[in-house]
């Protein structure tokens, strides 16, 4: 049943990406500067829209910037188009995921009272709209560094720190890749991705989406860990056993930090959340009272509405009750294929360094998503013999990322987890890299202490 | 993995920036390839109040070194490099690799690690230190920013930079 699930593709994905790919080309070289082949693939959207409640928006703002004319609220229904279309693509292929492993999931609840306007993410939206119109051949360092003072007041409002770490992760790799027109190749639906998300999260008027406070117990299933140059992000997949019911949820702490601070020694700037790295570490489930859960199925993690529980076994947390447990759905404007990270457990397979055999169907393995600082190498998963992973959707495939592993290593049966480092390597080898790649956090923080507050 | 069988230009998580190496830091706490410039911050052997903010401009490889106070460095000699600028150069190779430096700074690769003084053609050149020193403490500044437990959904994006590459 998974197996034709991830073999087959819900009729009209391929529809669907295609409308997405024409307005992601028109990017490329820049909405100034639009050919008769990019003005025709807008205008296959204006026909793709026109029996839905946005025809009117798309038709006029299509109609508009093809004959030259570029605004915000134009560029909001482009990258409303996509949010659409994508947002389509991903309950399709989510629905079927649902369907073959019998997963059962929350609708979500209407959209609460839109959120507060200010003046902040004006900045956001003007760079925005400048590299919309000179596209990424158009980026320079100038262009590139542009989207700075944005960043910066975006990051001072801690309301504002979803935006702000999309724009400088984003900024980053415009800087890092320009003059982009010299690039060898460009990550075109990246880049789109990121512009149109920074593009929704700059409006004015966002739903803020429910939430209400829950007590319970977290049993961790997994750590998936993200990165740029200004951020470490650590977020934890597990079940929320309530009452009468058991919930699939994640919860998520994020540090800043700077570039030469990476690989296992990242985790160090999590240390204002020991309950959670501990319970990673420890493998212990982790009581919570009171604790937000938002509609989306996003654990407001707060340390002081936790405590450390018993030992846990995520193998024995999935077997058990990951069956049952009812997903969340996500929240409306967050829908995307590349936000699909549904946890899974999987045995009986064929392992190698770089797929997984279910029998049936062949599953990628997600090699770029096995982190420096957690200890799961393609070897141990080509060894291992039970999985609990998340599966992905990209570049038109499904990927499985190991997020702990029963495998062998030197002839010895082992477990490993992602989150096994939370609070330190336990591998020596690992251990002694990290320690030496540690100092650069205290020496950067000595240097912070010295010269920002003099 | 993918990168093979599928386009580049189709993946949502194509990745675009090759991960620093680790390097040590109390030298050079600071490298960035940036604003047409190699350019970042020197540590004082002498005095730990102190740090030299020294630059090669792209292209033309004018070399520039002062103190944060603006003062000249004694070492450099017009086109002759001083310690500091040797320091910063072995700090950026660490850091990005010989390659992405020479491309940076518009020359062929070294044929190896060390030999990036040999392809350069250094001059004498006005440094913008203060502007540099600012970039520096605002690196800096992202130490201080307060962690969080916002979902940030956009980082699915942005994976941890990997064991393999
Ligand atoms: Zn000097």
């Amino acid at each position: 049943m998974l197996a034709d699930t991830l073999n087959a593709r819900p009729s009209g994905l391929a529809e669907a990406f295609a409308l997405v790919d024409g307005l992601d080309d028109a990017l490329v070289h820049g909405l100034a500067r639009l050919d008769d082949d990019r003005a025709a693939a807008l205008d296959a959207l204006v026909t793709a829209f026109s029996a839905t409640p946005l025809a009117d928006r798309v038709t006029d703002a299509i109609g508009k910037i093809v004959s030259g004319t570029v605004t915000d609220d134009h560029l909001a229904v482009l990258a409303g188009c996509r949010v659409a279309l994508l947002g389509a693509a991903h309950d399709a292929l989510l629905g079927g995921l649902d369907t073959a492993l019998g997963r059962s999931r929350e609708p979500f609840p209407a959209a609460g009272a839109p959120g507060e306007a200010g003046h902040l993410v004006a900045g956001s939206r003007s760079w925005l709209r400048e590299l919309a119109i000179a596209g990424w051949h158009g980026v320079d360092h100038e262009l590139a560094a542009a989207g700075s003072p944005a960043v910066r007041a975006l990051l001072a409002d801690p309301s504002r720190r979803r935006l702000a770490v999309l724009l400088d992760g984003f900024a980053a790799e415009l800087r890092a890749a320009a003059p982009v027109a010299t690039l060898p190749r460009v990550p075109v639906r990246r880049w789109a991705d990121l512009w149109a998300r920074a593009l929704i999260l700059s409006q004015d008027d966002l739903p803020a989406g429910p939430a209400a406070p829950v007590d319970g117990r977290f049993l961790i299933l997994g750590a998936d860990l993200h990165e740029h140059p200004t951020v470490f992000r650590c977020q934890v997949h597990g079940l929320l056993e309530t009452a009468g019911q058991v919930r699939l949820v994640r919860t998520s702490v994020a540090a800043a930090k700077v570039d030469t601070i990476s690989g296992a020694s990242a985790w160090r700037m999590l240390s204002a959340f020991p309950v959670l790295l501990s319970g990673l570490a420890g493998h212990r489930c982790l009581d919570v009272s009171e604790m937000t859960l938002t509609a989306g199925g996003d654990l407001l993690w707060d340390e002081t509405r936790a405590s450390a529980g018993e030992p846990a076994d995520p193998f024995a947390s999935a077997r058990v009750l990951l069956g049952g447990a009812v997903a969340a759905s996500t929240a409306p404007l967050d829908r995307h294929p590349a936000a699909i990270a549904e946890p899974v457990l999987i045995e009986g397979y064929t392992a190698t360094t770089e797929a997984l055999d279910l029998g049936g169907v062949t599953v990628g393995l997600d090699v770029e998503r096995l982190p420096a600082a957690g200890p799961i190498t393609p070897e141990s998963v080509a060894a291992s013999t039970a999985v609990i992973g998340l599966l992905r959707f990209d570049g038109d495939r499904w990927v499985i990322q190991p997020l702990a592993v029963q495998t062998t290593v030197r002839k010895k049966p082992v477990v490993l987890h992602t989150g096994d480092w939370a609070l330190g390597p336990t591998e020596a080898k690992a251990a002694k890299a990290e320690a030496a790649a540690g100092t650069a956090v205290d020496v950067l923080r000595e240097r912070a202490g010295r010269l920002l507050r003099k | 993995m993918t990168s093979e069988s599928v386009a580049y230009e189709r993946r949502s998580a194509a990745p675009v920036i090759a991960p620093v190496r680790p390097r040590k830091l109390a030298k050079v706490p600071f490298v960035e390839l940036a604003e047409g410039r190699l350019q970042g911050v020197v540590s004082s052997g002498s005095d730990v109040s102190r740090v030299y903010v020294s630059s090669i401009t792209a292209g033309e490889h004018g070399l520039s070194c002062n103190t944060n106070n603006n003062r000249p460095c004694g070492g450099l000699g017009g086109a002759h490099p001083c310690n500091h600028l040797r320091a910063l150069v072995e700090a950026a190779v660490a850091q990005y690799g010989a390659g992405r430096v020479a491309r940076y700074l518009k020359v062929e690769p070294p044929e190896s690690e060390t030999g990036i003084w040999s392809v350069l053609h250094p001059v004498a050149a006005q440094g913008r230190t203060p502007e540099v020193f600012s970039s520096f403490l605002r690196h800096l500044a992202y130490l201080e920013v307060p962690p969080t437990a916002d979902p940030l959904p956009e980082l699915q994006w942005f994976p941890a930079a990997g064991a393999v590459r």
